[in-house]
């Protein structure tokens, strides 16, 4: 019973935080869901935002923007990082320096990062553009073509995989190396190692990366908001003109469309709605992490 | 043997092209915010002049040096608040054994990967209430009340260290609060400076934070929030806009110079199964 006593003593400000932070905004936002209001006047509108959720094509948008990240970008990061996690534990020379080079961006601002980005991609001012023609390819106009600008995104992403690497390196040099002699003496190749001992071996750091990529990548907001902001050159000074998702919403995120709603817009009802989809996505892949999470404790 | 010379030689071309690719960006900028304002806006890669001037001009444009000190102070108060509050929650979750434990730790993990706009609404209610909406005391504040990321590296790292140590010390007759003191937070030295590191370039590079609360007051921006801003704004060229951009990326780059080891081992721990 005293240590009970003296754990709650140590917990307690995470259990003031946990209350405060959480617990009651999460009740709150539920009770907001279902009423209108704009900072001045609360009223109950039941189901009202709810149904304008439904028929409100801009939060639809943002959704197929966020999934096509999550769908392309995810996967994409990961099997980079682990790519170049794979070739830099196999450099018998120089791994300290490629590790510090690789790993660098992914300490950028991301502000920083999304502004150098979009105006090295920018086909007049940066030498992409120049690069791809060179060799024959489609140069597009990368933060300013609806098509082409998620892909800008992406880019950016994958630019920053240096945390990725980092922990696939320590997962790959985790792997027995008995295992690989012993399938050497089999006479198993490179590419039969790789698929039978290296990624069953490192599965579970491959899965709590693609989860916590998926769950990062529904909270996607600043490389968006920034890139759109510079590429459309919005003047923004008192919050009032920009509007996010620049070009045609393209680059438009669920994020980002909760807090044009809240925090522009001040239908702060109609943000909760959305921060109650947003929580139920987000816990579903949460919950596949905590399932998957091993106990890493000294238990006795 | 010629196969592995040639194995060899492929994986260096290869790696040397990454790193071209990954440095490429971080040359550019610096270039551009060296050229003047007439050539950031050709596709050319190297200066004709060497506009050193560009940086000293910045400062002129722009309260930089008022963002500046509003960073850092966030960075280094939320950085000091969050170790005073997280470290004894993370102990105690390593350490103690107590009802709810195993639950205490699923919801810290919880509480960590939810996105933090999820209760955004009702929290920015409770500032506002206060009156410290436009400004950042909201993103300061909380981490008084312990961080769910740096709580839950801080245990990773607080369980490998063997319970000989602390079962020592209690022999010697220290109790648990000295134990953690004297014993295991010298110990767990590098896990207190990757979270420390951590937090203090999360605030650093922070923007939905101070983009929800510092308001329209340009005497209350990070530097985060005046860069993104910085071109329309001010109405600056491109070479300014990346002097800047340089600015706000040197300190992590030069602290993670320093600091890489610890960087690198914070990451590692992040990425336990």
């Amino acid at each position: 019973m005293r240590g009970n006593l003296r754990a709650l003593l140590y917990l307690s400000p995470w259990l003031a935080g946990f209350a405060i932070f959480f617990v009651y905004p999460l009740l709150s936002t539920v009770y907001f869901s279902f009423q209108r209001y704009d900072l001045f006047t609360l009223e109950p509108v039941g189901l009202l935002n709810w149904e304008y959720f439904l028929k409100d094509q801009a939060a639809w948008t943002a959704i197929r923007n966020t999934l096509w990240l999550v769908v392309v970008m995810v996967p994409l990061r990961v099997l980079f990082g682990l790519g170049v996690a794979q070739l830099v534990t196999r450099l018998k020379a120089g791994v300290g320096v490629y590790r510090t080079i690789f790993y660098l961006p992914a300490l950028v601002p991301l502000v920083a990062g999304t502004l150098g980005f979009v105006f090295l991609l920018n086909p007049g001012t940066g030498p992409v553009q120049a690069i791809l023609s060179a060799v024959g390819l489609p140069a597009p106009d990368w933060f300013g073509d609806p098509a082409w600008s998620k892909w800008g995104l992406t880019l950016l992403g994958l630019w920053s995989v240096g945390d990725l690497m980092v922990i696939f390196m320590a997962a790959l040099l985790d792997v027995p190396k008995q295992l690989y002699e012993a399938a050497a003496i089999d006479g198993a190749n490179g590419w039969r190692q790789f698929t039978s001992i290296t990624l069953p071996v490192i599965r579970p750091v491959l899965m709590f990366a693609l989860v916590t990529g998926v769950i990062q990548t529904l909270q996607y907001f600043t490389q968006a908001e920034v890139a759109a902001r510079v590429a459309s050159g919005a003047t923004d000074s008192a919050g009032s003109v920009f509007t996010p998702g620049y070009p045609d919403q393209s680059t438009l995120t669920f994020p980002q469309w909760l807090f044009q709603q809240g925090f522009r817009d001040y239908a702060m009802g109609y943000a909760c709605v959305l921060a109650l989809v947003l929580f139920a996505v987000a816990m579903a892949f949460t919950l596949i992490l905590l399932r998957q999470f091993r106990f890493t404790e000294e238990e006795s | 043997m010629t196969r592995t010379a040639l194995l060899w030689v492929a994986r260096h071309a290869l790696a040397i092209a990454l790193a071209l690719m990954f440095l490429g960006p971080l040359v550019f900028i610096a270039l551009t915010a060296l050229m003047s304002d007439r050539q950031a806006l050709t596709s050319d890669l190297w200066p004709h002049t060497w506009n050193w001037g560009n940086f000293a001009e910045i400062f002129a444009k722009a309260p930089l040096l008022t963002w500046i000190r509003n960073t850092l102070l966030y960075s280094l108060l939320a950085t000091a608040f969050m170790l005073v509050s997280s470290i004894p929650v993370a102990y105690a979750l390593a350490r103690f054994r107590f009802r709810g434990r195993r639950l205490a730790f699923l919801l810290v993990i919880t509480t960590m990967m939810l996105p933090p706009q999820v209760v955004a609404v009702p929290i920015y209610l409770i500032w506002a209430r206060f009156h410290l909406t436009g400004t950042l005391w909201p993103l300061i504040l909380p981490m008084l009340l312990g961080d769910a990321f740096s709580i839950f590296l801080l245990r990773q790292f607080l369980v490998t260290i063997p319970r000989d140590y602390s079962d020592a010390a209690k022999v010697d007759g220290c109790g648990e609060f000295r134990t953690l003191v004297r014993v295991i937070l010298p110990m767990a030295r590098p896990a207190i400076a990757a979270v420390a590191l951590f937090q203090f370039f999360y605030c650093w590079n922070d923007y939905y934070g101070p983009l929800l609360y510092a308001g329209t007051d340009l005497d209350n921006w990070t530097l985060s929030l005046g860069l993104a801003a910085f071109r329309s704004v001010h109405r600056v060229q491109w070479n300014l806009t990346m002097a800047a951009t340089l600015l706000a990326m040197a300190p992590v780059i030069v602290v993670f110079f320093f600091a890489q080891k610890v960087f690198i081992e914070g990451v590692k721990l992040t990425g336990v199964k």
